[in-house]
């Protein structure tokens, strides 16, 4: 076991390894608009242009900037560990703007997949158990919906509706857990609802599909001939096995939302860091995508790891050598 | 006479569907006595293990429609509520089922499957279950049931995770085993060492067996009594001896005549032709005599019922006890005799 997990923990570190190498081909090496002219003023003379490369650290060639990049990330830089560089626009540190924005992320996606979890799950179980009914037809209909209707769509909509409407929303933006919990809370509901209804729609389908599969199992039929409650050979004999795929596909979803959340973001003016990422492309602020890409290969190999581990603890079958 | 372990009258289960109403079992009459093994044979589709389905109430109530009466010492099982029943459904009738490899929970122990039968049922503590289940393990031949309880079904053999099931559908003694195919998915030597196994435990704890299989092999090997079973209903019913020596109905001859027999060489198999009639249209009168060649005129008027014609055992065929017995015989001699 502990022999798989550092075999993939290594593993997980050349994956992050590639995706810094595809990231700084794509921001560094692939032409787009020289950073040397974008940040040199109105005048970009060929000394000013040499100067500011020297203070980018754009003035070595592109596989040194490469190596460097890598030692700082490994190594930490002047700014500590790990070394993300400066940002080229503000010319401060990144470190500390990226975990703070990473915080609100990580709050975002946290509560999401909370709420798309429970809906997801619960929607899916309860349809599968009164297939064709009034309610499963329903609750297929919002699965359909929450599908369909894109999150800026649906951010937009419940602005509208809660914050103008009726005005029990306190509108954009982010307020720290800190500073005051039950601001912060008035602040993330409707983010995390609006994130969480498209997965919880997905998620009610593909828990219905398996639930419907395992509903006709063996194995359902002999805990019936055991004399088993109906409530018990639900709770205890297909729970289980319908939840198993869905935890591998959570895992993996939750982590494309660190980097990934952008739009939510975008449209609830909340601090994290897929806004980030995004300001960062449209002003040419090279190390902080780089810092972002990085932050977000890690968690999804590690999520990955988590996910392929927790499996083995909810389905024997599945052993680790 | 004591009154019979199981009981069935008139059984009959029809499921809705959108093709129309399928009668999958007509008028099934039989009784298991205490001790005694009961055979079951009949093609897929002839009602089998739909009737044991029906007894146990593990069809879907929604589709089917279930009629009859059926008596399990005492107790008029289809009156029954729904908690009544789950409480005889694993105490007072254990059952094993077909495929082994499905049949287990894949996430959970053996051994707290077990449990879990005897802790639905008994109020005991976890560890005395455990005990229970492992004293199970050991009397089904499975070897170190202490360490064995602890493992998970993949981890076992296919006839050892039989052997699990039967012991799972023993470990509360109940007087009743339902045993449906339980060796059509294993291996040629697995399958003689499990029905020895069933038989053997039958004895141990005076229980009454029910063996369903399409295997006349299988059940010739273990059974006292056999029934035979075609189109949802029993065609023919009887002493082992008596239906595999003497039978009296063509659908029997059939199946007798299409399986090889050890030590007679050059002898011709037989198919039975046509295929079994559809259980939406059911075909009047006999439902065999569309593929009986011994048909006469009242096969497809009269639907025969099953009765004693004076042959002894029961079976559901208009001809008479002396007929019978000439063209058996005439069979035989024609078979034995077909040398290429």
């Amino acid at each position: 076991m502990w022999q798989y997990i550092i075999r993939r923990l290594v593993w997980s570190l050349v994956v992050v390894l590639l995706v810094t190498l595809l990231a700084f081909i794509i921001f560094y090496v692939l032409p787009s608009t020289d950073p040397t002219i974008a940040f040199a003023g109105k005048q970009p003379t060929p000394e000013i242009r040499a100067e500011v490369a020297k203070n980018l650290g754009l003035n070595h060639s592109k596989p040194v900037q490469y190596l460097i990049f890598v030692k700082h990330l490994f190594l930490g830089d002047q700014y500590g560990w790990p070394g993300f560089g400066k940002s080229f626009n503000s010319r401060e540190p990144i470190k500390g703007e990226m975990f703070s924005r990473l915080l609100v992320t990580l709050q975002l996606a946290i509560g999401a997949l909370i709420i798309w979890l429970t809906l997801g799950i619960s929607i899916g179980v309860l349809s599968a158990l009164k297939r064709r009914s009034a309610m499963d037809r329903g609750a297929m209909g919002f699965a359909l919906l929450g599908i369909s209707t894109p999150v800026f769509f649906l951010g937009i909509l419940g602005l509208y509706l809660f914050w103008k409407v009726l005005g029990i929303n306190p509108g954009t933006g982010y307020v720290g857990f800190r500073d005051n919990p039950w601001d912060w809370f008035q602040h993330m509901w409707l983010p995390w609802v609006v994130l969480a209804l498209l997965s919880a729609a997905v998620y009610a389908r593909i828990v219905r599909g398996t639930m419907l599969d395992v509903m006709g199992e063996d194995y359902v039929r002999t805990a019936r001939a055991k004399g088993v409650s109906e409530r018990n050979v639900v709770i205890r004999h297909m729970l289980r096995p319908t939840i198993a795929p869905v935890l591998t596909l959570a895992g993996i979803d939750f982590a494309l939302l660190i980097g990934g959340a952008v739009v939510t973001e975008s449209v609830f003016n909340l601090p994290g860091i897929g806004a980030y990422v995004l300001d960062a492309v449209g002003q040419n602020d090279l190390p902080v995508a780089m810092g972002v890409t990085v932050i977000a290969a890690v968690f999804v190999t590690i999520m990955n790891l988590i996910v392929d581990i927790a499996y083995g603890f909810v389905d024997p079958r599945v052993r680790y050598t | 006479m004591s009154e019979p372990l199981l009981e069935v009258e008139d059984l009959t289960v029809q499921f809705r569907t959108h093709d129309g109403i399928v009668r999958a079992v007509d008028g099934l009459s039989f009784t298991v006595e205490r001790g005694e093994s009961l055979g079951v044979v009949g093609e897929s589709g002839s009602g089998k293990s739909v009737t044991f389905m029906a007894i146990m109430g593990l069809l879907n109530r929604d589709y089917t429609l279930i009629e009859g009466e059926v008596r399990f010492n005492g107790y008029d099982l289809l009156a029954m509520s729904d908690k009544e029943r789950r409480a005889i459904r694993g105490d007072g009738i254990g059952m094993v089922f077909q495929d082994p490899m499905t049949s287990l929970h894949p996430m959970y122990r053996v051994g707290t499957q077990i449990v879990e039968a005897v802790r639905t049922h008994r109020d005991v503590s976890k560890d005395e279950a455990w005990a229970e289940a492992v004293e199970m393990l050991r009397l089904v031949g499975i070897p170190s049931p202490k360490e064995r309880a602890r493992s998970y079904p993949h981890e076992m053999s296919g006839g050892m995770r039989q052997r699990v099931m039967i012991a799972m559908g023993l470990v509360l003694r109940p007087d009743l085993l339902i045993a449906d195919e339980p060796t059509t998915a294993l291996d040629v030597t697995v399958q003689a060492q499990i029905l020895d196994l069933i038989d053997d435990l039958k004895r141990e704890l005076n229980i009454g067996v029910v063996l369903i299989s399409h295997s006349l092999g299988v059940i010739a090997d273990v059974c006292q009594r056999v029934m035979v079973m075609y189109a949802g209903r029993a065609v023919e019913l009887g002493s082992r001896n008596e239906v595999f020596l003497t039978p009296t109905h063509p659908y029997t001859w059939g199946l007798l005549e299409s399986i090889p027999r050890v030590g007679a060489d050059h002898e011709r198999l037989i198919p039975i032709s046509g295929s079994p009639p559809s259980l939406i249209h059911v075909p009047p009168g006999c439902p065999f005599n569309p593929r009986c060649p011994h048909r006469f005129e009242p096969c497809d008027r009269d639907r025969p019922a099953l009765a004693d014609r004076g042959s002894g055992h029961l079976d559901a065929c208009h001809l008479t006890a002396e007929q019978k017995a000439d063209i058996w015989g005439a069979r035989e001699a024609g078979r034995t005799a077909a040398t290429p």
